[in-house]
């Protein structure tokens, strides 16, 4: 278990740097000098050779990754030049608008695509099952800003139901709450397509196994045997899969914080790229990459709970 | 004559393939007598699982059963509801399956499983865990009380196969199905659990059907035997007549064929020319004609039926008859 965790942190460590150094390398190969077009055409030359200076640009790429990894070590993700106010708290204040979104699309997507994976297995080959099926396929493939557009375009605009943009009042939950389900709705439905045919497929497999045949030679109700019998040990691929998706879903997010006009991390990175704010791409990058290696070492534990012979082998 | 526990008649079990209808068992007849362990012997391919699944109503979706019944206790498996089949199982139709390392649910503790089985029973939890206790300590598992908190995995074969022994007998069962056992099982564990089946057997009274290709296994344990061969019985009797005084041409092939009774040094092993016919589109005439060095005119005309050959043997062979 120690050695486990260990073994998790340097692996976590390793992959934020590499994502980091990575990022730190795209972003300087995008053409235009930062300082220029942040200032925009009427920046003196004195303006840009101040924020180049302040920005560490004028040194070379090297001591500025260095510098970078230096202060990410003491909690410091530097200083927005534009605003004057530190990263972390720009970060950290879009941060759970985006949580919000993610946990509520993949909560939701589990909540609905699980027991349909789980009813399409048991049904297998009936219509109620190719439907699923044909359904669940349709909603992989579809991309999820179209999705996020077709909806605002049905339910917020003609329909009216859901409010189209923003992310609601604050201290209002409920106006956040129905501000939150287009969105969630955009990113998840895919997850539900995916999660779905996940399921059925490690359901069906798990059905065919001998102690599947044993449970139900003992007279166990199929409710026992499906749901405590055969789920436990169906789940374990969604649940990896899910840790894992959790990257698939910040991107995602991206889009659809765009589409909706939603504060959040996506939209804070698009903004900071577009106007070349690098300390607050790097900051949004390490906190999505952060959120990752948390995301699957979440799933590597509670797959460990599910299973005893992946909890020995930790 | 005791009566029996089970008694099947005429069945038949089709698989629906995209080649067509394969016809796995035909016409099968079988009793067991209560309390008596009743084997049954043939090679893979005979229909020796098709015949348990569909005891115990677990045949995959493409079978069906076009005649046939299967009474357990006087009433007619087949007919009953599945919750109703649901409640036999377990309970008074047990059954121990082949490979001990997977039919025990790996996620689950065995404590849990064994409970789990006692749903049906309205006392508290600390009595089932008592009583799975006991039962664990019947079938000769060490501390078993520590047992009852080891997942699957953390146990031998023989010890998963003991406590599935444990789980198929808590309820009390009237018939003991056993697929092959202790095939999965090396020698020195198959005399143990044989051991340890024959002596609950004797105290808890109940009725065995076991089903093996080890004719060694079945001499030993069995009072009666039945050949299968290609989906069809092809004789039985007590374990004596079948074993001293074989009559149908398989079955004394079949046991030309066991190593055990070989006596000279030779350096082939004996075999069984030619294989099982396919089963589908079955041109009628006796099943083990291809096979057979003494077949007759008769043999590809007529199906030869399970005619009276002694008290206690009955045979399926046309060279039999005449």
């Amino acid at each position: 278990m120690l050695l486990y965790f260990v073994k998790r942190i340097f692996l976590g460590i390793l992959i934020i740097s590499v994502a980091v150094t990575l990022m730190f390398c795209m972003i300087h190969l995008v053409p235009g000098d930062p300082a220029r077009i942040m200032l925009g055409p009427r920046g003196t030359t004195e303006m840009i050779a101040d924020i180049t200076m302040r920005m560490g640009l004028d040194q070379p790429l090297v001591i500025q990754l260095m510098k970078f990894f230096g202060n990410i070590l003491q909690g410091d993700l530097g200083m927005d030049v534009i605003s004057s106010r530190p990263v972390t708290a720009i970060v950290f204040g879009q941060l759970p608008y985006t949580l919000w979104l993610i946990f509520s699309a993949i909560f939701g997507a589990m909540l609905i695509g699980i027991p349909l994976g789980c009813y399409s297995a048991l049904h297998r080959n009936t219509l109620a099952d190719r439907v699923t099926g044909v359904i669940s396929v349709a909603c992989i493939t579809a991309p999820s800003f179209v999705v996020a557009l077709y909806s605002l375009l049905i339910f917020a605009v003609t329909l009216k139901w859901f409010p189209a943009i923003g992310a609601g009042d604050k201290g209002d939950l409920f106006d956040q709450a129905t501000h939150l389900v287009l969105p969630a709705f955009a990113i998840g439905i895919s997850w539900v397509g995916y999660l779905s045919r996940l399921v059925r497929a490690s359901m069906l497999e798990v059905l065919g196994e001998n102690h599947i045949r044993t449970a139900r030679a003992y007279g166990l109700t199929e409710s026992t045997v499906v749901y405590r019998y055969a789920l436990k040990i169906a789940i374990l691929p969604t649940v990896t899969v899910i840790g894992v998706g959790m990257g698939f879903l910040i991107s995602a997010a991206v889009f659809t914080e765009i589409v909706f006009a939603r504060p959040g991390l996506g939209k804070l990175i698009i903004e900071s790229i577009t106007s070349r704010n690098y300390p607050v791409v790097m900051g949004s990058v390490l906190v999505s990459t952060v959120l990752f290696v948390i995301s699957t070492t979440i799933s590597d534990l509670v797959n460990a709970w599910l299973d005893p012979r992946i909890r020995a082998n930790l | 004559m005791s009566e029996n526990v089970l008694r099947i008649r005429d069945l038949s079990v089709n698989y629906q393939t995209d080649r067509g209808v394969l016809e796995a068992i035909r016409h099968v007849n079988l009793d067991i007598p209560k309390g008596s362990i009743v084997g049954v012997v043939g090679e893979s391919g005979c229909g020796k699982s098709t015949l348990i699944t569909s005891i115990i109503r677990q045949l995959d979706d493409n079978a069906d059963i076009p005649n046939g019944s299967i009474e357990f206790e006087k009433q007619d498996l087949l007919k009953l509801s599945l919750d109703k089949m649901r409640n036999i199982s377990g309970t008074k139709l047990s059954i121990i399956f082949q490979d001990p390392m997977s039919t025990l649910n790996p996620v689950l503790s065995i404590g849990r499983q064994m409970i789990d089985i006692q749903y049906r029973d309205k006392i508290s939890k600390k009595r089932k865990k008592q009583r799975s206790i006991d039962m664990l300590t019947k079938v000769g598992i060490p501390d078993p009380r520590n047992q009852l908190n080891q997942y699957p995995y953390e146990l031998s074969g023989g010890m998963q196969q003991r406590v599935s022994i444990a789980m198929a007998l808590q309820a009390g069962p009237s018939l003991l199905i056993a697929d092959e056992p202790t095939t999965a099982l090396d020698t020195t564990l198959e005399v143990q659990i044989l051991k340890l089946l024959k002596e609950l057997q004797e105290e808890m009274g109940c009725s065995i059907l076991f089903v093996s290709h080890h004719l060694g296994v079945i001499a030993e344990l069995c009072d009666h035997v039945v050949v299968m061969y290609a989906g069809e019985i092809v004789e039985q009797g007590s374990t004596y007549e079948i074993f001293n005084n074989p009559a149908h041409p398989y079955t004394v092939k079949l046991l030309e064929c066991d190593p055990a009774s070989i006596s000279k040094k030779q350096n082939l092993l004996p075999t069984i020319p030619g294989e099982i016919p396919d089963l589908i589109n079955l041109s009628g005439g006796c099943i083990f004609k291809n096979r057979c060095d003494q077949s007759i005119e008769r043999c590809d005309k007529v199906t030869p039926i399970l005619n009276k050959f002694d008290t206690h043997h009955f045979v399926s062979c046309h060279l039999i008859e005449s």
